[in-house]
Protein backbone atom coordinates (compact mmCIF):
# COMPACT_ATOMS: atom_id res chain seq x y z
CA UNK A 1 0.00 0.00 0.00
CA UNK A 2 1.29 3.46 -0.99
CA UNK A 3 0.31 6.95 0.93
CA UNK A 4 1.50 8.57 -2.28
CA UNK A 5 -2.15 8.07 -3.69
CA UNK A 6 -2.12 10.78 -6.58
CA UNK A 7 1.45 9.71 -7.02
CA UNK A 8 0.36 5.77 -7.54
CA UNK A 9 -2.55 6.93 -9.63
CA UNK A 10 -0.66 9.05 -12.26
CA UNK A 11 1.79 6.48 -12.56
CA UNK A 12 -1.43 3.91 -13.30
CA UNK A 13 -3.01 6.27 -16.19
CA UNK A 14 -0.06 7.42 -17.80
CA UNK A 15 1.12 3.58 -18.08
CA UNK A 16 -2.19 2.06 -19.56
CA UNK A 17 -3.88 4.98 -21.03
CA UNK A 18 -1.28 7.61 -22.19
CA UNK A 19 2.12 5.35 -23.03
CA UNK A 20 4.52 7.41 -23.95
CA UNK A 21 3.01 10.93 -22.78
CA UNK A 22 5.26 13.36 -21.00
CA UNK A 23 4.20 12.98 -17.71
CA UNK A 24 3.76 16.91 -17.00
CA UNK A 25 0.78 16.89 -18.93
CA UNK A 26 -0.92 14.44 -16.70
CA UNK A 27 -1.74 16.93 -13.58
CA UNK A 28 -3.98 16.72 -10.65
CA UNK A 29 -6.60 18.67 -12.01
CA UNK A 30 -6.25 16.94 -15.87
CA UNK A 31 -10.19 15.58 -16.63
CA UNK A 32 -9.80 12.35 -17.33
CA UNK A 33 -13.47 11.15 -18.23
CA UNK A 34 -14.88 14.33 -19.28
CA UNK A 35 -11.19 15.31 -20.87
CA UNK A 36 -11.50 11.61 -22.99
CA UNK A 37 -8.54 10.26 -21.64
CA UNK A 38 -10.69 7.07 -19.73
CA UNK A 39 -13.01 5.89 -21.79
CA UNK A 40 -15.62 3.39 -19.87
CA UNK A 41 -13.59 0.57 -19.50
CA UNK A 42 -10.49 2.38 -18.90
CA UNK A 43 -12.02 3.88 -16.27
CA UNK A 44 -13.52 0.55 -14.76
CA UNK A 45 -9.46 -0.43 -14.95
CA UNK A 46 -8.61 2.60 -12.90
CA UNK A 47 -11.40 1.31 -10.08
CA UNK A 48 -10.17 -1.83 -10.19
CA UNK A 49 -6.74 -0.49 -9.58
CA UNK A 50 -7.74 1.37 -6.57
CA UNK A 51 -10.05 -1.07 -5.37
CA UNK A 52 -6.69 -3.35 -5.20
CA UNK A 53 -3.97 -0.88 -4.53
CA UNK A 54 -5.68 0.70 -1.31
CA UNK A 55 -7.66 -1.78 0.23
CA UNK A 56 -10.62 -0.15 -0.41
CA UNK A 57 -14.18 -0.48 -2.12
CA UNK A 58 -16.08 1.78 -4.04
CA UNK A 59 -20.08 2.05 -4.51
CA UNK A 60 -21.49 1.46 -7.42
CA UNK A 61 -23.03 4.99 -7.64
CA UNK A 62 -19.44 6.53 -7.24
CA UNK A 63 -18.08 5.36 -10.52
CA UNK A 64 -18.32 7.90 -12.50
CA UNK A 65 -16.86 11.79 -13.72
CA UNK A 66 -18.55 13.20 -10.70
CA UNK A 67 -16.29 11.41 -8.78
CA UNK A 68 -13.22 9.99 -10.60
CA UNK A 69 -12.64 12.96 -13.14
CA UNK A 70 -9.56 14.34 -12.24
CA UNK A 71 -6.63 12.54 -10.16
CA UNK A 72 -7.26 14.67 -6.94
CA UNK A 73 -11.10 13.46 -6.87
CA UNK A 74 -9.36 10.29 -7.20
CA UNK A 75 -7.35 10.62 -4.19
CA UNK A 76 -9.91 12.16 -2.28
CA UNK A 77 -12.29 9.26 -2.71
CA UNK A 78 -9.47 7.26 -1.64
CA UNK A 79 -8.61 9.28 1.59
CA UNK A 80 -12.40 9.51 2.54
CA UNK A 81 -12.83 5.52 2.40
CA UNK A 82 -9.61 5.22 4.02
CA UNK A 83 -9.99 7.28 7.33
CA UNK B 1 -48.70 3.82 -37.86
CA UNK B 2 -45.64 3.11 -35.30
CA UNK B 3 -47.72 4.83 -32.61
CA UNK B 4 -51.15 3.08 -33.14
CA UNK B 5 -50.27 -0.24 -31.34
CA UNK B 6 -49.56 1.57 -28.62
CA UNK B 7 -52.61 3.69 -28.44
CA UNK B 8 -54.20 0.24 -28.85
CA UNK B 9 -52.50 -1.71 -26.20
CA UNK B 10 -53.10 1.53 -23.86
CA UNK B 11 -56.81 0.84 -24.09
CA UNK B 12 -56.53 -3.00 -23.99
CA UNK B 13 -54.14 -2.56 -20.73
CA UNK B 14 -54.46 0.81 -19.01
CA UNK B 15 -53.26 -0.10 -15.96
CA UNK B 16 -49.92 -2.02 -16.85
CA UNK B 17 -46.81 -0.53 -16.00
CA UNK B 18 -45.46 0.60 -19.62
CA UNK B 19 -42.35 2.07 -18.30
CA UNK B 20 -40.38 1.67 -15.37
CA UNK B 21 -37.36 4.31 -14.37
CA UNK B 22 -35.07 2.64 -12.27
CA UNK B 23 -34.51 4.78 -8.97
CA UNK B 24 -37.12 7.33 -10.17
CA UNK B 25 -40.53 5.70 -11.09
CA UNK B 26 -42.56 3.82 -13.25
CA UNK B 27 -45.95 4.90 -15.78
CA UNK B 28 -48.94 3.23 -16.58
CA UNK B 29 -50.04 2.92 -20.61
CA UNK B 30 -53.01 5.32 -19.34
CA UNK B 31 -50.80 8.04 -18.19
CA UNK B 32 -48.05 7.71 -20.58
CA UNK B 33 -51.34 7.71 -23.12
CA UNK B 34 -52.59 10.72 -21.64
CA UNK B 35 -49.25 12.60 -21.32
CA UNK B 36 -48.60 11.93 -24.67
CA UNK B 37 -51.56 13.11 -25.52
CA UNK B 38 -50.89 16.60 -24.05
CA UNK B 39 -47.22 16.02 -25.54
CA UNK B 40 -49.32 16.31 -29.03
CA UNK B 41 -51.89 19.21 -28.35
CA UNK B 42 -48.69 21.65 -27.27
CA UNK B 43 -46.57 20.99 -29.86
CA UNK B 44 -49.98 21.59 -32.20
CA UNK B 45 -50.35 24.54 -30.43
CA UNK B 46 -46.61 25.45 -30.68
CA UNK B 47 -47.07 25.54 -34.38
CA UNK B 48 -45.82 22.41 -35.23
CA UNK B 49 -47.70 20.03 -37.51
CA UNK B 50 -47.43 17.00 -39.52
CA UNK B 51 -44.44 16.32 -41.28
CA UNK B 52 -43.05 18.47 -39.54
CA UNK B 53 -39.60 17.26 -37.44
CA UNK B 54 -39.24 18.12 -33.82
CA UNK B 55 -35.70 17.72 -31.69
CA UNK B 56 -34.98 15.56 -27.97
CA UNK B 57 -31.89 16.86 -26.55
CA UNK B 58 -33.25 14.76 -23.55
CA UNK B 59 -31.57 11.69 -21.32
CA UNK B 60 -33.44 8.68 -21.87
CA UNK B 61 -36.43 9.13 -19.15
CA UNK B 62 -39.80 8.16 -19.14
CA UNK B 63 -39.95 12.22 -20.35
CA UNK B 64 -38.36 11.08 -23.53
CA UNK B 65 -40.91 8.11 -23.89
CA UNK B 66 -44.12 10.55 -23.55
CA UNK B 67 -42.25 12.94 -25.87
CA UNK B 68 -41.68 10.64 -28.65
CA UNK B 69 -45.57 8.93 -28.49
CA UNK B 70 -46.68 12.79 -28.22
CA UNK B 71 -44.61 13.79 -31.62
CA UNK B 72 -45.69 10.42 -33.42
CA UNK B 73 -49.55 11.27 -32.03
CA UNK B 74 -49.14 14.72 -34.27
CA UNK B 75 -47.57 13.13 -37.44
CA UNK B 76 -44.84 14.62 -36.69
CA UNK B 77 -40.92 12.58 -36.98
CA UNK B 78 -38.58 12.79 -34.23
CA UNK B 79 -35.05 13.63 -34.24
CA UNK B 80 -33.02 12.19 -31.44
CA UNK B 81 -29.61 13.65 -30.23
CA UNK B 82 -27.00 12.36 -28.28
CA UNK B 83 -27.21 14.35 -25.35
CA UNK B 84 -23.46 13.65 -24.07
CA UNK B 85 -22.10 14.91 -27.68
CA UNK B 86 -20.53 18.04 -28.27
CA UNK B 87 -22.89 20.70 -28.69
CA UNK B 88 -21.96 21.79 -32.17
CA UNK B 89 -22.79 17.99 -33.32
CA UNK B 90 -26.10 18.40 -32.07
CA UNK B 91 -26.66 21.94 -33.40
CA UNK B 92 -25.62 20.55 -37.08
CA UNK B 93 -28.12 17.85 -36.83
CA UNK B 94 -31.35 19.94 -35.64
CA UNK B 95 -30.32 22.71 -37.94
CA UNK B 96 -29.52 20.11 -40.63
CA UNK B 97 -33.19 18.45 -40.65
CA UNK B 98 -34.47 21.82 -40.00
CA UNK B 99 -36.44 20.87 -36.31
CA UNK B 100 -39.40 22.72 -36.14
CA UNK B 101 -39.04 22.50 -32.45
CA UNK B 102 -37.02 20.85 -29.70
CA UNK B 103 -37.63 18.96 -26.77
CA UNK B 104 -34.69 20.20 -24.46
CA UNK B 105 -33.34 19.50 -20.88
CA UNK B 106 -32.56 22.67 -19.46
CA UNK B 107 -29.20 21.52 -18.66
CA UNK B 108 -28.24 21.22 -22.50
CA UNK B 109 -29.74 24.67 -23.49
CA UNK B 110 -27.71 27.45 -22.93
CA UNK B 111 -24.78 25.42 -24.74
CA UNK B 112 -27.14 24.33 -27.64
CA UNK B 113 -28.79 27.81 -28.05
CA UNK B 114 -24.81 29.25 -28.46
CA UNK B 115 -24.39 26.68 -30.89
CA UNK B 116 -27.47 27.10 -32.68
CA UNK B 117 -27.01 31.12 -32.79
CA UNK B 118 -23.75 30.03 -34.52
CA UNK B 119 -25.55 28.57 -37.16
CA UNK B 120 -27.96 31.19 -38.02
CA UNK B 121 -30.79 28.79 -37.00
CA UNK B 122 -32.93 28.80 -33.84
CA UNK B 123 -36.35 26.51 -33.82
CA UNK B 124 -38.38 26.46 -30.75
CA UNK B 125 -36.94 25.43 -27.63
CA UNK B 126 -39.45 23.20 -25.26
CA UNK B 127 -37.70 23.33 -22.23
CA UNK B 128 -37.47 21.07 -19.60
CA UNK B 129 -36.03 21.76 -16.16
CA UNK B 130 -34.48 18.19 -15.91
CA UNK B 131 -35.62 14.27 -16.88
CA UNK B 132 -36.94 12.04 -14.81
CA UNK B 133 -40.26 9.78 -14.03
CA UNK B 134 -42.36 12.31 -16.60
CA UNK B 135 -42.41 14.89 -13.82
CA UNK B 136 -40.20 17.61 -15.56
CA UNK B 137 -42.60 17.11 -18.59
CA UNK B 138 -45.76 17.19 -16.91
CA UNK B 139 -44.56 20.17 -14.65
CA UNK B 140 -43.36 22.13 -18.21
CA UNK B 141 -47.02 21.42 -19.98
CA UNK B 142 -48.66 23.28 -17.08
CA UNK B 143 -47.11 25.44 -16.43
CA UNK B 144 -47.45 25.95 -20.63
CA UNK B 145 -51.09 25.37 -20.30
CA UNK B 146 -51.00 28.42 -17.81
CA UNK B 147 -49.90 30.45 -20.24
CA UNK B 148 -51.50 29.17 -23.14
CA UNK B 149 -54.05 26.63 -23.27
CA UNK B 150 -53.31 23.80 -26.06
CA UNK B 151 -56.80 22.81 -27.34
CA UNK B 152 -57.22 19.36 -28.04
CA UNK B 153 -56.23 17.61 -31.40
CA UNK B 154 -57.02 14.40 -33.05
CA UNK B 155 -54.17 11.83 -33.16
CA UNK B 156 -52.93 11.52 -36.79
CA UNK B 157 -52.59 8.64 -39.08
CA UNK B 158 -49.82 9.35 -41.28
CA UNK B 159 -49.52 7.32 -44.87
CA UNK B 160 -47.42 4.89 -44.38
CA UNK B 161 -44.10 6.61 -46.32
CA UNK B 162 -44.58 9.44 -43.80
CA UNK B 163 -41.00 10.01 -41.74
CA UNK B 164 -41.14 8.50 -38.37
CA UNK B 165 -37.82 9.14 -36.94
CA UNK B 166 -34.70 10.41 -38.38
CA UNK B 167 -31.56 8.68 -36.86
CA UNK B 168 -28.24 10.72 -37.49
CA UNK B 169 -25.21 8.35 -38.24
CA UNK B 170 -21.24 8.81 -38.71
CA UNK B 171 -20.84 10.91 -42.10
CA UNK B 172 -17.99 9.97 -44.12
CA UNK B 173 -17.51 13.85 -45.21
CA UNK B 174 -17.07 14.86 -41.28
CA UNK B 175 -20.61 15.76 -40.41
CA UNK B 176 -23.27 13.23 -39.50
CA UNK B 177 -25.88 12.22 -41.91
CA UNK B 178 -29.49 11.60 -41.28
CA UNK B 179 -31.19 8.37 -42.10
CA UNK B 180 -35.26 8.72 -43.00
CA UNK B 181 -37.15 6.16 -41.69
CA UNK B 182 -40.87 6.04 -42.70
CA UNK B 183 -43.83 4.44 -40.72
CA UNK B 184 -43.94 1.58 -43.13
CA UNK B 185 -39.93 1.15 -42.36
CA UNK B 186 -40.57 0.62 -38.92
CA UNK B 187 -44.06 -0.67 -38.30
CA UNK B 188 -42.96 -3.83 -40.97
CA UNK B 189 -39.43 -3.99 -38.91
CA UNK B 190 -41.42 -4.52 -35.23
CA UNK B 191 -44.52 -6.78 -36.56
CA UNK B 192 -40.97 -9.09 -37.44
CA UNK B 193 -39.94 -8.84 -34.12
CA UNK B 194 -43.57 -9.53 -33.08
CA UNK B 195 -43.27 -12.71 -35.09
CA UNK B 196 -39.87 -13.92 -34.06
CA UNK B 197 -39.79 -12.96 -30.15
CA UNK B 198 -43.49 -13.44 -29.15
CA UNK B 199 -43.84 -10.55 -26.56
CA UNK B 200 -46.11 -11.40 -24.16
CA UNK B 201 -47.46 -8.68 -21.70
CA UNK B 202 -45.40 -10.05 -18.45
CA UNK B 203 -42.17 -9.57 -20.51
CA UNK B 204 -40.00 -7.08 -19.12
CA UNK B 205 -37.85 -5.43 -22.39
CA UNK B 206 -34.74 -3.82 -21.38
CA UNK B 207 -33.72 -0.14 -22.97
CA UNK B 208 -29.85 -0.26 -23.11
CA UNK B 209 -29.15 1.27 -26.15
CA UNK B 210 -29.74 5.12 -26.28
CA UNK B 211 -32.46 6.34 -28.10
CA UNK B 212 -30.58 8.02 -31.09
CA UNK B 213 -29.27 4.93 -31.29
CA UNK B 214 -31.01 1.98 -34.16
CA UNK B 215 -31.50 -0.82 -31.41
CA UNK B 216 -34.10 1.97 -29.04
CA UNK B 217 -36.54 1.39 -32.04
CA UNK B 218 -37.20 -1.98 -30.95
CA UNK B 219 -36.51 -1.16 -27.49
CA UNK B 220 -39.43 0.98 -27.40
CA UNK B 221 -42.42 -0.09 -29.86
CA UNK B 222 -42.36 -3.23 -29.76
CA UNK B 223 -42.86 -4.16 -25.48
CA UNK B 224 -45.37 -1.16 -25.85
CA UNK B 225 -47.11 -2.46 -28.85
CA UNK B 226 -47.79 -5.83 -26.89
CA UNK B 227 -48.39 -4.45 -23.29
CA UNK B 228 -45.68 -5.14 -21.34
CA UNK B 229 -43.16 -3.70 -19.35
CA UNK B 230 -40.15 -0.86 -20.93
CA UNK B 231 -37.09 -0.49 -18.27
CA UNK B 232 -35.06 2.27 -18.92
CA UNK B 233 -31.41 1.82 -18.21
CA UNK B 234 -29.17 5.10 -17.62
CA UNK B 235 -26.33 5.51 -19.56
CA UNK B 236 -24.25 5.89 -16.81
CA UNK B 237 -25.47 2.63 -15.47
CA UNK B 238 -25.26 1.13 -19.15
CA UNK B 239 -21.48 1.12 -19.43
CA UNK B 240 -21.01 0.23 -16.19
CA UNK B 241 -21.04 -3.91 -15.83
CA UNK B 242 -21.05 -4.01 -11.97
CA UNK B 243 -24.33 -1.53 -11.52
CA UNK B 244 -25.69 -3.22 -14.19
CA UNK B 245 -25.62 -6.69 -13.36
CA UNK B 246 -28.09 -6.20 -10.51
CA UNK B 247 -30.22 -4.11 -12.05
CA UNK B 248 -30.70 -6.74 -14.82
CA UNK B 249 -31.28 -9.17 -12.16
CA UNK B 250 -33.36 -7.03 -9.74
CA UNK B 251 -35.95 -5.55 -12.42
CA UNK B 252 -36.60 -9.14 -13.72
CA UNK B 253 -35.80 -8.16 -16.99
CA UNK B 254 -37.11 -11.01 -19.44
CA UNK B 255 -35.64 -9.76 -22.78
CA UNK B 256 -32.07 -7.84 -23.17
CA UNK B 257 -31.14 -6.18 -26.09
CA UNK B 258 -27.53 -4.34 -26.77
CA UNK B 259 -24.66 -4.37 -28.61
CA UNK B 260 -22.37 -6.84 -27.05
CA UNK B 261 -19.18 -4.99 -26.11
CA UNK B 262 -21.42 -4.54 -22.94
CA UNK B 263 -22.46 -8.03 -22.81
CA UNK B 264 -18.85 -8.86 -22.81
CA UNK B 265 -18.08 -6.36 -19.84
CA UNK B 266 -20.86 -7.96 -18.16
CA UNK B 267 -19.53 -11.45 -18.31
CA UNK B 268 -15.93 -10.50 -17.59
CA UNK B 269 -16.48 -7.75 -14.52
CA UNK B 270 -20.63 -8.07 -13.90
CA UNK B 271 -19.75 -11.57 -11.06
CA UNK B 272 -23.12 -12.70 -12.64
CA UNK B 273 -22.87 -15.95 -10.23
CA UNK B 274 -24.50 -13.32 -7.82
CA UNK B 275 -27.64 -12.71 -9.33
CA UNK B 276 -30.65 -14.51 -10.24
CA UNK B 277 -31.29 -14.28 -13.89
CA UNK B 278 -34.09 -16.73 -13.70
CA UNK B 279 -36.58 -14.17 -15.55
CA UNK B 280 -34.45 -13.81 -18.45
CA UNK B 281 -35.51 -15.78 -21.24
CA UNK B 282 -33.90 -13.80 -24.60
CA UNK B 283 -30.28 -12.34 -25.72
CA UNK B 284 -30.38 -10.03 -28.01
CA UNK B 285 -27.52 -8.79 -29.36
CA UNK B 286 -26.66 -6.23 -32.58
CA UNK B 287 -24.22 -3.89 -33.75
CA UNK B 288 -21.07 -5.61 -34.62
CA UNK B 289 -19.27 -9.07 -33.80
CA UNK B 290 -19.60 -10.77 -30.94
CA UNK B 291 -16.10 -12.63 -29.95
CA UNK B 292 -17.44 -16.30 -29.34
CA UNK B 293 -14.83 -16.31 -26.37
CA UNK B 294 -16.66 -13.72 -24.06
CA UNK B 295 -20.21 -15.36 -26.07
CA UNK B 296 -18.69 -18.59 -24.63
CA UNK B 297 -18.22 -17.07 -21.29
CA UNK B 298 -21.73 -15.69 -20.98
CA UNK B 299 -23.67 -18.37 -22.25
CA UNK B 300 -21.94 -20.54 -19.91
CA UNK B 301 -22.42 -18.09 -16.94
CA UNK B 302 -26.38 -17.77 -18.29
CA UNK B 303 -27.21 -20.96 -20.48
CA UNK B 304 -30.88 -20.54 -19.78
CA UNK B 305 -31.91 -17.65 -22.03
CA UNK B 306 -32.49 -18.14 -26.09
CA UNK B 307 -29.56 -15.99 -27.81
CA UNK B 308 -30.01 -14.03 -31.38
CA UNK B 309 -27.20 -12.12 -33.08
CA UNK B 310 -29.42 -9.36 -35.06
CA UNK B 311 -27.81 -8.09 -38.12
CA UNK B 312 -28.48 -4.85 -39.58
CA UNK B 313 -27.28 -1.13 -40.33
CA UNK B 314 -29.84 1.87 -39.42
CA UNK B 315 -30.51 2.10 -43.03
CA UNK B 316 -32.41 -1.40 -42.84
CA UNK B 317 -32.64 -1.77 -39.34
CA UNK B 318 -32.35 -5.80 -38.29
CA UNK B 319 -31.83 -7.16 -41.56
CA UNK B 320 -30.76 -10.66 -41.12
CA UNK B 321 -31.27 -13.20 -37.58
CA UNK B 322 -29.21 -15.95 -36.27
CA UNK B 323 -29.88 -18.12 -32.92
CA UNK B 324 -26.78 -19.32 -31.52
CA UNK B 325 -27.24 -22.87 -30.42
CA UNK B 326 -26.04 -23.74 -27.04
CA UNK B 327 -23.23 -24.59 -25.60
CA UNK B 328 -20.83 -23.11 -27.66
CA UNK B 329 -18.23 -26.01 -28.51
CA UNK B 330 -14.56 -24.91 -26.74
CA UNK B 331 -12.66 -25.41 -30.11
CA UNK B 332 -14.96 -22.47 -31.60
CA UNK B 333 -13.29 -19.59 -32.21
CA UNK B 334 -14.79 -18.23 -35.68
CA UNK B 335 -17.58 -15.93 -35.16
CA UNK B 336 -21.27 -16.33 -35.66
CA UNK B 337 -23.36 -16.50 -39.01
CA UNK B 338 -25.21 -13.04 -39.48
CA UNK B 339 -27.95 -15.72 -40.12
CA UNK B 340 -30.79 -15.45 -42.15
CA UNK B 341 -32.76 -12.47 -43.87
CA UNK B 342 -36.19 -11.35 -41.96
CA UNK B 343 -39.30 -12.69 -43.61
CA UNK B 344 -40.37 -8.40 -44.31
CA UNK B 345 -36.58 -7.77 -46.17
CA UNK B 346 -35.18 -9.77 -49.53
CA UNK B 347 -31.57 -9.94 -49.26
CA UNK B 348 -29.02 -10.43 -52.52
CA UNK B 349 -25.34 -10.35 -52.67
CA UNK B 350 -23.79 -8.80 -55.96
CA UNK B 351 -20.60 -7.79 -56.79
CA UNK B 352 -18.36 -4.44 -57.68
CA UNK B 353 -20.84 -3.84 -60.82
CA UNK B 354 -23.93 -4.93 -58.93
CA UNK B 355 -24.77 -8.17 -60.73
CA UNK B 356 -25.92 -10.43 -58.56
CA UNK B 357 -24.11 -13.36 -57.61
CA UNK B 358 -24.09 -17.18 -56.64
CA UNK B 359 -24.67 -18.66 -53.44
CA UNK B 360 -21.30 -19.19 -51.79
CA UNK B 361 -19.29 -16.22 -54.22
CA UNK B 362 -18.06 -13.35 -51.48
CA UNK B 363 -19.85 -9.92 -52.43
CA UNK B 364 -21.89 -6.56 -51.29
CA UNK B 365 -25.34 -7.60 -49.22
CA UNK B 366 -27.83 -5.63 -50.40
CA UNK B 367 -31.06 -5.45 -49.07
CA UNK B 368 -34.79 -4.35 -50.08
CA UNK B 369 -38.17 -4.63 -48.81
CA UNK B 370 -40.52 -2.65 -46.49
CA UNK B 371 -38.14 -1.87 -43.85
CA UNK B 372 -35.35 0.04 -45.99
CA UNK B 373 -34.84 3.79 -45.72
CA UNK B 374 -36.14 6.38 -47.57
CA UNK B 375 -32.19 8.17 -47.69
CA UNK B 376 -30.31 10.62 -46.09
CA UNK B 377 -31.76 13.65 -44.78
CA UNK B 378 -31.39 16.18 -48.09
CA UNK B 379 -28.29 14.12 -49.39
CA UNK B 380 -29.70 13.52 -52.78
CA UNK B 381 -26.26 11.98 -53.98
CA UNK B 382 -25.17 9.56 -51.12
CA UNK B 383 -28.85 8.07 -51.08
CA UNK B 384 -28.64 7.78 -54.84
CA UNK B 385 -24.84 5.99 -53.92
CA UNK B 386 -26.43 4.27 -51.10
CA UNK B 387 -28.85 2.02 -53.58
CA UNK B 388 -28.68 0.37 -56.53
CA UNK B 389 -31.39 -0.48 -59.26
CA UNK B 390 -31.92 -4.30 -60.42
CA UNK B 391 -33.13 -4.84 -63.86
CA UNK B 392 -36.96 -4.33 -62.89
CA UNK B 393 -35.94 -0.96 -61.53
CA UNK B 394 -36.42 -2.27 -58.06
CA UNK B 395 -34.09 -0.45 -54.84
CA UNK B 396 -31.94 -2.17 -52.97
CA UNK B 397 -29.68 -0.66 -50.14
CA UNK B 398 -26.00 -1.43 -50.56
CA UNK B 399 -24.68 -2.18 -46.68
CA UNK B 400 -20.78 -2.05 -47.55
CA UNK B 401 -20.60 -5.23 -45.84
CA UNK B 402 -19.11 -8.61 -47.79
CA UNK B 403 -20.33 -11.45 -46.97
CA UNK B 404 -20.83 -15.33 -48.15
CA UNK B 405 -24.47 -17.50 -48.26
CA UNK B 406 -24.10 -20.53 -47.07
CA UNK B 407 -25.84 -23.51 -48.29
CA UNK B 408 -28.63 -23.55 -46.07
CA UNK B 409 -29.01 -19.60 -46.56
CA UNK B 410 -27.71 -18.00 -43.36
CA UNK B 411 -25.42 -15.52 -44.36
CA UNK B 412 -21.43 -15.14 -42.86
CA UNK B 413 -20.33 -11.48 -42.54
CA UNK B 414 -16.65 -11.14 -43.62
CA UNK B 415 -15.94 -7.62 -43.29
CA UNK B 416 -16.39 -4.09 -44.90
CA UNK B 417 -15.61 -2.67 -48.63
CA UNK B 418 -15.00 1.06 -46.87
CA UNK B 419 -13.60 2.95 -44.15
CA UNK B 420 -16.33 2.27 -41.75
CA UNK B 421 -15.86 0.33 -38.36
CA UNK B 422 -17.98 -0.90 -35.56
CA UNK B 423 -16.74 0.85 -32.08
CA UNK B 424 -18.36 -0.03 -28.95
CA UNK B 425 -21.71 -0.81 -31.32
CA UNK B 426 -21.63 2.09 -32.90
CA UNK B 427 -20.96 2.73 -36.26
CA UNK B 428 -18.05 5.25 -37.47
CA UNK B 429 -16.63 6.83 -40.30
CA UNK B 430 -12.93 7.20 -40.05
CA UNK B 431 -13.33 9.78 -42.13
CA UNK B 432 -15.40 11.81 -40.01
CA UNK B 433 -12.98 11.07 -37.02
CA UNK B 434 -10.23 12.87 -39.73
CA UNK B 435 -12.48 15.68 -40.33
CA UNK B 436 -12.54 16.41 -36.23
CA UNK B 437 -8.73 16.29 -36.06
CA UNK B 438 -8.05 18.72 -38.86
CA UNK B 439 -10.17 20.81 -36.79
CA UNK B 440 -7.42 21.87 -34.65
CA UNK B 441 -5.34 24.53 -35.11
CA UNK B 442 -1.97 22.33 -35.14
CA UNK B 443 -3.12 19.56 -37.47
CA UNK B 444 -1.23 19.73 -40.63
CA UNK B 445 -2.09 16.16 -42.03
CA UNK B 446 -4.46 13.70 -40.10
CA UNK B 447 -5.07 9.89 -41.08
CA UNK B 448 -6.67 7.12 -39.33
CA UNK B 449 -6.49 3.71 -39.56
CA UNK B 450 -8.63 0.80 -37.59
CA UNK B 451 -6.70 -1.96 -35.86
CA UNK B 452 -9.15 -5.11 -34.76
CA UNK B 453 -9.83 -5.74 -31.08
CA UNK B 454 -11.52 -8.46 -29.69
CA UNK B 455 -13.00 -5.64 -26.76
CA UNK B 456 -13.62 -2.47 -28.25
CA UNK B 457 -14.41 -3.85 -31.54
CA UNK B 458 -11.38 -1.90 -32.89
CA UNK B 459 -8.87 0.16 -31.85
CA UNK B 460 -8.27 3.32 -33.82
CA UNK B 461 -5.01 5.16 -34.52
CA UNK B 462 -4.54 8.37 -35.39
CA UNK B 463 -1.52 9.80 -37.73
CA UNK B 464 -0.81 13.09 -37.47
CA UNK B 465 1.77 16.00 -39.02
CA UNK B 466 2.36 18.75 -37.29
CA UNK B 467 2.26 22.69 -38.03
CA UNK B 468 4.41 23.90 -35.12
CA UNK B 469 8.06 22.92 -34.16
CA UNK B 470 6.31 21.50 -30.88
CA UNK B 471 3.11 19.39 -31.41
CA UNK B 472 0.41 18.81 -28.65
CA UNK B 473 0.91 16.38 -26.11
CA UNK B 474 -1.65 13.61 -25.86
CA UNK B 475 -3.36 14.55 -22.81
CA UNK B 476 -4.11 17.79 -24.90
CA UNK B 477 -5.60 15.84 -28.17
CA UNK B 478 -7.53 13.85 -26.03
CA UNK B 479 -9.03 17.10 -24.18
CA UNK B 480 -9.67 18.59 -27.81
CA UNK B 481 -11.13 15.01 -29.69
CA UNK B 482 -13.48 15.19 -26.15
CA UNK B 483 -14.88 18.57 -27.13
CA UNK B 484 -15.11 17.71 -30.73
CA UNK B 485 -16.18 14.22 -31.36
CA UNK B 486 -18.76 11.82 -29.62
CA UNK B 487 -16.37 10.12 -26.57
CA UNK B 488 -16.77 6.91 -28.89
CA UNK B 489 -14.85 8.56 -31.80
CA UNK B 490 -11.71 9.44 -29.84
CA UNK B 491 -8.40 7.68 -30.87
CA UNK B 492 -6.68 5.05 -28.82
CA UNK B 493 -3.60 6.61 -30.23
CA UNK B 494 -1.65 9.23 -31.75
CA UNK B 495 1.67 8.79 -33.84
CA UNK B 496 3.23 12.18 -34.68
CA UNK B 497 5.27 12.00 -38.08
CA UNK B 498 6.84 14.64 -40.22
CA UNK B 499 4.82 14.32 -42.73
CA UNK B 500 1.86 11.06 -43.32
CA UNK B 501 3.25 8.41 -46.05
CA UNK B 502 2.26 9.27 -49.41
CA UNK B 503 1.03 6.78 -52.96
CA UNK B 504 2.72 7.84 -56.07
CA UNK B 505 -0.17 9.41 -56.73
CA UNK B 506 0.07 11.57 -53.66
CA UNK B 507 -3.11 10.25 -51.27
CA UNK B 508 -2.13 9.42 -48.14
CA UNK B 509 -0.52 6.02 -48.03
CA UNK B 510 -3.15 3.72 -45.53
CA UNK B 511 -1.62 0.61 -46.64
CA UNK B 512 1.54 1.69 -45.41
CA UNK B 513 -0.59 3.36 -42.29
CA UNK B 514 -1.70 0.00 -41.70
CA UNK B 515 1.33 -1.68 -42.22
CA UNK B 516 2.76 0.81 -38.71
CA UNK B 517 -0.16 0.40 -36.42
Amino acid sequence: MTDDIEGAVKSFILKEFLPGEDPAELTDATPLITGGVLDSIATLKVVMFIEETFGISLQAHEVDSEHLDTIAQIAQLVRAKKS
Amino acid sequence: MLHIPFGRAARQYPDHVAVIEPGKGSISYRDLDAVSDRVRDRLRADGVGPGDRVGLCLHKSIDTVAAIYGILKLGAAYVPVDPGAPPARNAFILNNCAVKLAVIAARFEDHLRAELEKLGTMPSLFVLADTGAGAALRHALDEAEAKRPAPSTPTATPAAGELAYILYTSGSTGKPKGVMLSHENAVSFVDWCSEVFAPRTSDRFSSHAPFHFDLSILDIHLPLKHGATLVLVAEDIGKDPVRLAPLIADHRITCWYSAPSILSLLAQYGKLDRYDYSALRLVLFAGEVFPVKHLRVLTKLLPAPEYFNLYGPTETNVCTFYRVSLPIPDERSVPFPIGKVCSHLEARVVDDRGRELSRGDEGELCIAGRGVMQGYWSLPEQTSRAFHEDESGRRWYRTGDIVVEAADGDYTYLGRRDRMIKRRGYRVELGEIEAGLYRHPSVKEAAVVAVADEEAGHRVKAFLSCRDAKHPSLVQMKGFCAQNLPLYMIPDEFVWCDALPKTSTDKVDYQQLKAMA
